[in-house]
């Protein structure tokens, strides 16, 4: 029977008075009960208006179906036939504005929650399976070389294993994961869920080696000297942007790459890390995306007093998922909007305050949003210890610095034909955000599956 | 897991390692630099490469004992491995073939400077160096710049070898005698660098310099190495680590070498304090 409630199945969060102080993760899940009740939402429309709001096509009405019906593990394998990282797409995509954009109940009431849906029955699994994953590499295929262990390589690998290639991941950092890694905090996304998904694919038989920056340890032409049939390039987007604005270069003003690094990876919030963060008593951190809330979060549970997020746009216009500005308004974060800073202040080399600026919105710009304009004489100081820019990342241009007959866009972004991911260069395929531009999980994980049946079919072998 | 071949003091804060890195030994070229990690969950240490031996895919480091990291790296011995050794990082160094070239090494950074000067050897430069150091037992890779150089000259704050005073001194001497250089390298503490720098500017010598500081990934992800050059922000890691010293703001560069210097020294008491409790404790 239909569950005829407008809204959502409640679904438990830590108090944001305690989480604020934490690194543990925000939402805690449905239980049993609480899944198949939002299941029985889904009114199992023919046509699937959600499954084509989806980046990688999960089919979410049959997984949402067997959710009612208590079958966890049969929608577990739904799931998985389309999407390998599940309990990860199901925290942080963008639902908004895909498959739940797409979902009839939202056009009265609250779309179904396919996201927390998708969550909790990855965890289930993953608290539940103990099953062993075989391993799927055969000897006798070619082999594949898969740049960056981020979204959208772990996702090209995990297809191409499957079918039996031998796949083989550089990864830069010392740790796997990519952005999952680096960029989202622990109490958006786990690290111990990450490290499983990854364990996952190795035990497929995808083998990962740390350590190797792809253009410079070795070059893609190296690797197709090596025999390597394909190379996948999914190297994001990490090259920060600043704002060219006076005393950048101050102690205290990070790029949110930098700062959230610090945390997440080299876990700064722990007593006595070896690479320290200091936040002060205010931060501001400029910018409206993800990564903004996501250091704005951070500075907060560091200890910081007063976290503003400094937005030149309105709050119509804040590109990061809802769930998170709402999060971030809960755990006390300031929204300083229709502000944009013009510089920043130091005394001793140290950040002192911010000058910002105040905007309003003037006619639509070539994106269709309408364009901030400053307002005269309205600059005032904002006092900070810390500034955090969050104004996006360009992909790294060491690859196609190093790769010959590598077509890249002006910004840097390499240039794919978009049904395949095939770049210009003979079996060399691209995904994620160095082709896009900082962009989604979601998306890097769809080119990264889009590469892997290119490659496949290129290949041909049966 | 990457094993340390070789292992040697060469005076009381100042060590070298011989490293296993194939990926970083097969294609590091003389300015590069690698970063490692002890052990788990430790610091990402930036170091510029020494040498290396592409037939035993070996790469050689010199660090300085300063803080924690590098006393936790000092505690390994021949035989022992470091956790992670990622490179080669960064550019290699803008070296061409001029008629003479001078390079200034001061401290550990001796070490780096050293890679460059053999490479413009083997390219038929002649090549002068001037190296720095608190005393005598600073001087580090005597006998190997002896190998390399024509000449060798020696500038210590005691004056324990060569003259009493500071590079500068040294450089300031060999122009008032006439020599002439196309092409100035500098390396050692940005103080150092940017003295030289103020010399050379002013008879118009070509310097380059190669800057180490604060980093985290080194591949360019964190921005933590910006520095300012002729005005733009660069990155040290994936723009340099050489640059043309006659346009580095040393002074933005000495103020945040200092961004971390209240944590660093936190740390590395209580690294000393643990250290000290486990002595006691073997004494009793």
């Amino acid at each position: 029977m239909i569950n005829k409630s407008l809204v959502k199945t409640q679904i438990t969060e830590q108090q944001p008075d305690i989480r604020n102080k934490n690194f543990d993760e925000v939402v805690l899940g449905y239980t049993n009960l609480e899944a198949i009740e939002e299941a029985r939402r889904c009114l199992q429309c023919k046509h699937m208006p959600c499954v084509s709001g989806c980046p990688v096509g999960v089919p979410i009405p049959e997984f949402i179906h067997e959710v009612a019906e208590g079958k966890f593990e049969e929608a577990y394998r739904i799931i998985t036939r389309e999407n390998s990282l599940p309990a990860i797409c199901g925290r942080v995509c963008p639902q908004e504005n895909q498959c739940e954009g797409k979902c009839v109940r939202g056009l009265k009431g609250e779309p179904v929650g396919i996201g927390r849906l998708e969550r909790f029955v990855a965890d289930y699994h993953m608290k539940n399976n103990n099953e062993e994953i075989n391993k799927m590499a055969d000897e006798n295929m070619p082999k594949i070389a898969v740049v960056g262990s981020g979204p959208a390589g772990l996702t090209c690998a995990s297809e191409l294993v499957k079918k039996g290639y031998r796949v083989t991941i550089f990864e830069a950092l010392h740790k796997t994961g990519g952005v999952l890694s680096y960029g989202i905090p622990e109490f958006r996304l786990p690290k111990r869920l990450v490290a499983a998904e990854i364990e996952n694919v190795k035990k497929l038989g995808v083998e990962i080696h740390t350590n190797v920056l792809v253009g410079r340890s070795i070059t893609v032409d190296e690797l197709i000297e090596e025999d390597y049939k394909a190379v996948f390039i999914g190297s994001g987007a990490g090259l920060p942007k600043f704002m060219n604005i006076p005393g950048e270069n101050l102690n205290g003003v990070y790029s949110a790459n930098e700062f959230l690094t610090r945390v997440n990876l080299m876990k700064a919030y722990e007593e006595n890390a070896k690479t320290p963060i200091k936040v002060g008593n205010s931060v501001a951190v400029v910018g409206g995306g993800n990564v903004a809330m996501d250091a704005a979060r951070t500075a907060k549970r560091l200890g910081a007093e007063n976290v503003y997020i400094v937005y030149r746009r309105s709050e119509e216009e804040l590109p990061a998922r809802k769930e998170e500005v709402h999060h971030a308004k809960e755990e006390g974060i300031i929204f300083n909007l229709l502000n944009n800073p013009t510089g920043i202040a130091g005394e001793n080399g140290f950040v002192k305050g911010m000058e910002c600026i105040r905007m309003e919105l003037g006619e639509a710009d070539a994106s269709g949003r309408r364009r901030p304009v400053k307002i005269p004489d309205s600059e005032f100081e904002l006092e900070v210890q810390t500034v955090i820019m969050a104004i996006g990342q360009n992909p790294n241009p060491l690859i196609r610095q190093t790769t010959q007959g590598l077509e890249t866009q002006s910004w840097g972004g390499i240039i794919v034909e978009e049904s395949t991911m095939a770049t210009s260069k003979e079996n060399v395929y691209a995904g994620g955000d160095v082709v896009t531009g900082a962009a989604t999980v979601i998306l890097a994980m769809g080119a990264g599956k889009k590469a892997a049946a290119a490659i496949h079919q290129k290949l041909g072998i049966q | 897991m990457y094993e340390i071949i070789r292992k040697e003091k060469l005076n009381e804060l100042v060590e070298l390692m011989e490293i296993k890195a194939p990926y970083v030994a097969r294609r590091c070229e003389a300015g590069q630099f690698i970063i490692l990690v002890v052990e788990e969950d430790g610091e990402r240490i930036p170091l510029t490469i020494a040498d290396y031996d592409r037939e035993n895919e070996t790469v050689t480091i010199i660090y300085q004992v300063v803080g924690y990291s590098t006393k936790l790296l000092s505690e390994k011995t021949q035989g022992n491995c470091v956790q992670d050794f990622v490179g080669p990082l960064g550019h290699p160094a803008p070296l061409k073939k001029v008629n003479r070239v001078l390079g200034i090494g001061g401290g550990v950074g001796i070490a780096p400077i050293y890679p460059q000067l053999k490479k413009l050897k083997e390219m038929g430069v002649e090549v002068d160096v001037i190296l720095g150091g608190r005393d005598e037992s600073y001087i580090i890779l005597d006998k190997e710049m002896n190998e390399a150089c024509d000449n060798v000259y020696y500038a210590t704050n005691d004056g324990s070898k060569g003259i009493q005073g500071f590079v500068t001194d040294k450089l300031n001497q060999l122009i008032d005698a006439g020599e002439n250089y196309d092409l100035v390298i500098a390396i050692g503490p940005l103080v150092m660098m940017k003295a030289v720098c103020e010399i050379t500017r002013k008879y118009n010598i070509e310097t380059n310099v190669s800057l180490n500081p604060i980093m985290i990934d080194g591949t360019g992800m964190c921005g933590g190495c910006r520095v300012s050059v002729g005005g733009e922000i660069k990155f040290a890691c994936v723009d340099g680590p050489d640059f043309d010293g006659h346009l580095v703001d040393f002074e933005e560069a000495m103020n945040r070498q200092k961004m971390f210097k209240e944590e660093e020294e936190h740390i590395c008491r209580m690294a000393i304090a643990s250290q000290k409790i486990s002595q006691d404790g073997e004494e009793k």
